[in-house]
């Protein structure tokens, strides 16, 4: 479908007509807040618990139940509000969302509606667009219907009742790049200040998607909503859908097919979304206060405390790693992915005073550690390495002591162990030899019978000395340093001429 | 203070504990009054015989080891059918819940049992508590005990009519309305509804969440003082619970006195619309009060008209969305319907909710409407605050403020059932303190003959500002002091000794 657009920036152009369209793009996301019981009862949270072992009267709605405001969701709710320089309401209220289906226990959700705890703030995409929030709510999440056994339904209330919040963009966003941008930007928000995990593949992070498009400098128009999208891929795949198939609706003509307003569902196999219900039979929530819950009031001291407990968020460590520590994007993007890598590598970077050595050897190796199966860690905080020994490997090598094929090695073991770096140097004898006389003895032994690679060089095709590097190195057991016999080897050259 | 020929829940105790009688004794007297006066009266939907008779013997043996008695030891009681009680059916009088039993017991259930409390049943109400009469229980009316053709009033029927045929000497209701008072009124017993938030509501099957109050209901003030001491106090489990200790009685100098006391009366309350019986009682009433050193000042009430539409758009809002959880999902009754879950859900309410439910969900659904909800629901929490005012303006003059509980006294049975709007106006006296959350009380002032036929209860209503539960039980307590009216009691009563 979208052979027939050439993209210009954000813009679609249309091979038939020259039209350019731009897509008008805006998120609501659901993430799940890392408490430990749910929002409004003592239940525990946990993921894959056999279904409805995590329940208790409140978050079934018995009848007769009440909730009671879980604290350390308003915690992290707020955490994250501040995160996104959101503005944090001294006073906002919950209510319910009346709805019936057979996941909601007591068939209306408690949510916050008019007056949300957050609004403003927003988020900085890496590619340069700032995407403002409208606002964030708290709600309660609903539990899981599972149609797919015969003519049963089935429902899992593990999920009912836990902590969510809901944050809403505004439609500031213009491509699926952005939209996948603005996601992972979120996600790391959320993560870094300990909010949440955003799991996607756990259903902690959910998102619905509001598009339209417009001929580029016109009004807005119709905007479509696609819903439950599960992961990043998915959300850019049903926006490389849709965009083009409301360009086409609006090309054509024919004003039967122009996008109206309703709810589209995205399938995820067949890569299309389909209708699911129109605005014309869109639910009428009939939004109250919640009677059973005061008002939510948070005070000045109580959202400072909050703002204490913040960390340097990842976009302004990314640019301090490229600006103040010379780091590629890459590497700064690779360590700040993890809240918990960055501090590791800004611990091993101090001890070291060497942050792109430090950042390469996180990058290629710890990292890898941790996915080996044959360590068990599970987050960089609990490998046997520690900040400080790496520091000391990359000193040994930056001395000379250690080469890096030797390093390397020695990176392994402290991986599995968290071995001294110096201790296992000296055990297993991997010093690097520096000895002149031992090195000229291999390099003279390597040139032996290597008459083209002396006459190479001597003819200025110094590339060619690798040729003779090599079996020094092999002779040494690794431990020569390559650019003392670099050196000894064109010496040895130079004076034979 | 004199004490009605059946001993009061305070006196009881007093004689278990000097050994006048055991518990045993006491259980199988409110047993053997129930089995003599309720297949007349139907005031219990279910008596809990054995666990009552286990538990009585249980209370006897720690009574003997010498352990301390709670305040209501020994004192068998009756909970209205919307208060949970684990393994207790609690159907709150209708088909949808007339096999549920909760999983887990009210707060204010506990606190009754923590202070020795035998639960001897449960008592028989309008269905989910809508209702002044007890008709609209599913299972059938309960009988007034003063005339078994009239209605008992509601929705605190069975309460009621098991106190005023001494079958319990306490007995719990929930009052969104008046639910308390007017059937106290009309079976000519005490009924108290303390401030919104003295008692928790955990436990209590919600019907109109910002307006719902458990009270007691008794032959004696220091009775309702008494209970009032044990259920009363903050509940973590309830939000809306006011964060106070129990409430401590106020001991006066004087307490038969009320010198000095400014007594306010409202001329919405002693309209042209009041039964002359009613209306002869209750001014016999005020004056009494007078000379007991109060000091009578008029005042008005200027929003009382508009109570009566106000809560039955704020009443039925919140029931409407209370009552969604019934739906055959999770508990409770289930319908089969097409065979689609909606058509499951409709079938479910269809069968299982009576036409006075059904009504008042359609009401409070239509006022959260799109809409419609300012110009009803938004519009009817604007005249809240203003009866709300009403009584904070008054207040400013006044200590207390007295009237009629009810215009009229109980009436047939079938009078009204087929005339919701007069069955409404019978709450018209009571609505108003609902709606500003203030302790109110109602206490027989006397009996009025009704057009030739047998004399029939008046109530005196007593109402406090709010949090000043104390003083308007010390104000009954001295006009309970002064008048023999409370030692009236139906014929047949007395039995259970
Ligand atoms: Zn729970």
């Amino acid at each position: 479908m979208s052979a027939e657009f050439e993209r210009d920036g954000t813009a679609w152009i249309s091979a038939s007509t020259g039209t350019r369209w731009v897509p008008v793009i805006g998120l609501e996301v659901h993430a799940q807040l890392a408490t430990q019981s749910k929002l409004f009862c003592a239940c525990e949270v946990r993921f894959g618990a056999p279904p409805n072992t995590l329940t208790c009267p409140i978050c079934t709605g018995q009848p007769g139940t009440l909730p009671v405001l879980n604290a350390t969701a308003v915690e992290l709710a707020v955490r994250v509000a501040l995160a996104v320089g959101a503005e944090v309401a001294a006073e906002s209220k919950f209510d319910r969302k009346n709805y019936f289906y057979c996941d909601i226990p007591k068939n209306f959700q408690i949510s916050q509606f008019d007056r949300p705890y957050c609004t403003g703030g927003g988020i900085q995409l890496p590619s340069g667009r700032f995407v403002r929030l409208t606002r964030i709510h708290i709600e309660e999440d609903a539990g899981k219907a599972i149609h797919d056994r015969g003519d049963e339904t089935l429902v899992d209330l593990n999920r009912a009742g836990v902590a969510l919040i809901e944050s809403v963009s505004e439609a500031d966003m213009e491509s699926p790049e952005e939209a996948v941008e603005y996601l992972e930007a979120l996600k790391e928000i959320i993560r870094y200040v300990g909010a949440g995990e955003a799991d996607m593949e756990k259903g902690q992070l959910r998102c619905d998607v509001n598009v339209s498009v417009r001929p580029q400098g016109e009004p807005w128009r119709t905007k479509v909503e696609i819903k439950n999208l599960n992961s990043f891929r998915n959300a850019r795949e049903a926006l490389e859908y849709e965009i083009p198939r409301q360009i086409e609706a609006y090309e054509s003509g024919d004003e039967t097919r122009f996008p109206r307003q309703e709810t589209r569902l995205f399938d995820v196999r067949a890569g299309v979304t389909r209708t699911m219900r129109s605005k014309e039979g869109a639910s009428d929530y009939r939004y109250f206060a919640e009677p059973d819950l005061p008002p939510l009031a948070l005070s000045e001291s109580f959202v400072e405390r909050q703002r204490g407990l913040l960390c340097e968020l990842p976009e302004a460590r990314r640019r301090r790693y490229r600006e103040e520590l010379g780091l590629s994007e890459y590497d700064a993007r690779v360590l700040t992915a993890v809240r918990e890598v960055a501090d590791w590598f800004e611990a091993a970077a101090r001890l070291s005073g060497r942050p792109k050595e430090t950042a390469n050897w996180i990058a290629n190796d710890v990292l890898g550690g941790l996915a080996d199966p044959k360590i068990e860690a599970t987050s960089i905080d609990e490998l046997p390495l520690k900040p400080f020994d790496l520091a000391e490997l990359i000193a040994l090598v930056a001395e000379g002591t250690l080469h890096s094929t030797g390093a390397r090695e020695v990176m392994g073991e402290m991986l599995r162990t968290g071995a001294a770096p110096r201790a296992l140097v000296a055990e297993r004898g991997l010093e690097q030899v520096e000895d002149e006389g031992r090195l000229e003895v291999w390099c003279r032994e390597a040139l032996e019978g290597r008459e083209q690679v002396v006459a190479d060089v001597r003819a200025g095709r110094i590339k060619a000395l690798g040729a003779a590097v090599g079996p020094v190195m092999k002779a040494s057991a690794g431990k020569a340093n390559p650019r003392r016999v670099r050196e000894i080897l064109l010496r040895i050259i130079g004076e034979d001429e | 203070m004199s004490v009605a020929a059946a001993p009061d829940a305070t006196a009881l105790r007093a004689s278990i504990l000097t050994g006048e009688r055991s518990c045993a004794q006491v259980v199988d007297g409110a047993l053997a009054a129930i089995e003599a006066r309720d297949g007349e009266l139907s005031a219990f939907l279910s008596v809990e015989r054995e666990a009552a008779r286990e538990r009585a013997a249980r209370l006897d043996e720690r009574h003997a080891a010498g352990e301390t008695c709670g305040p209501l030891f020994g004192v068998p009681v009756a909970i209205k059918a919307n208060m949970c009680m684990e393994g207790v059916v609690t159907s709150c009088g209708s088909r949808m819940l007339a096999n549920y039993r909760a999983p887990y017991t009210a707060t204010f259930v506990q606190r009754l049992l923590d202070a020795g409390a035998i639960v001897v049943g449960v008592t028989n109400m309008d269905e989910f508590a809508m209702g002044s009469s007890s008709e609209n229980s599913a299972f059938g009316p309960t009988h007034n005990p003063w005339d078994v053709a009239r209605a008992p009033g509601g929705s605190s029927s069975g309460s009621a009519a098991a106190v005023a045929a001494h079958m319990v000497p306490l007995a719990l209701g929930s009052d969104t309305g008046g639910s308390v008072r007017q059937p106290a009124a009309l079976c000519g017993v005490h009924g108290f509804k303390p401030t919104y938030g003295r008692i928790s509501r955990y436990g209590l099957i919600a019907f109109g969440s910002s307006l719902d109050q458990v009270g007691p209901l008794a032959r004696s003030v220091r009775d309702l003082e008494r209970v009032l001491g044990v259920l009363s106090g903050h509940d973590p489990l309830d939000s809306t619970s006011l964060p106070l200790p129990p409430v401590e009685p106020e001991r006066p100098e004087h307490p038969e006195r009320l010198d000095g006391l400014r007594l306010g009366v409202p001329a919405e309350y002693l309209g042209d619309d009041l039964d002359d019986g009613v209306r002869r009682s209750v001014e016999a009433a005020l004056e009494c009060l007078v000379e007991l050193g109060c000091e009578r000042v008029d005042i008005d009430l200027p929003h009382t008209l508009h109570a009566i539409p106000t809560y039955y758009v704020v009443a039925t809002a919140e029931a409407s969305s209370n009552l969604a959880r019934f739906d055959g999902v999770g508990f409770g009754a289930r319908g089969e319907g097409d065979g689609s879950l909606q058509g499951m859900f409709s079938a479910t309410r269809d069968a299982a909710f009576g036409d006075e439910v059904k009504r008042r969900i359609l009401l409070g659904t239509f006022v959260l409407s799109e809409g419609y909800h300012d110009a009803w629901y938004g519009r009817a929490l604007r005249v809240r605050t203003l009866l709300r005012r009403d009584f904070e303006h008054a207040f400013e003059e006044v200590d207390v403020i007295c009237g009629p509980t009810s215009p009229t006294t109980a009436f047939p049975l079938g009078e009204r059932v087929d005339d919701p709007l007069a069955m409404y106006r019978s709450d018209r006296l009571t609505v108003p303190t609902s709606l500003a959350g203030l302790p109110a009380l109602s206490l027989p002032c006397g009996l009025a003959a009704d057009e030739g036929g047998a004399p029939l209860p008046v109530g005196l209503q007593v109402i406090g500002p709010a949090l000043a539960d104390a003083r308007v039980l010390r104000v009954a307590a001295a006009f309970e002091a002064s008048t023999d009216h409370h030692e009236r009691s139906p014929e047949g009563a007395g039995s259970e000794r």
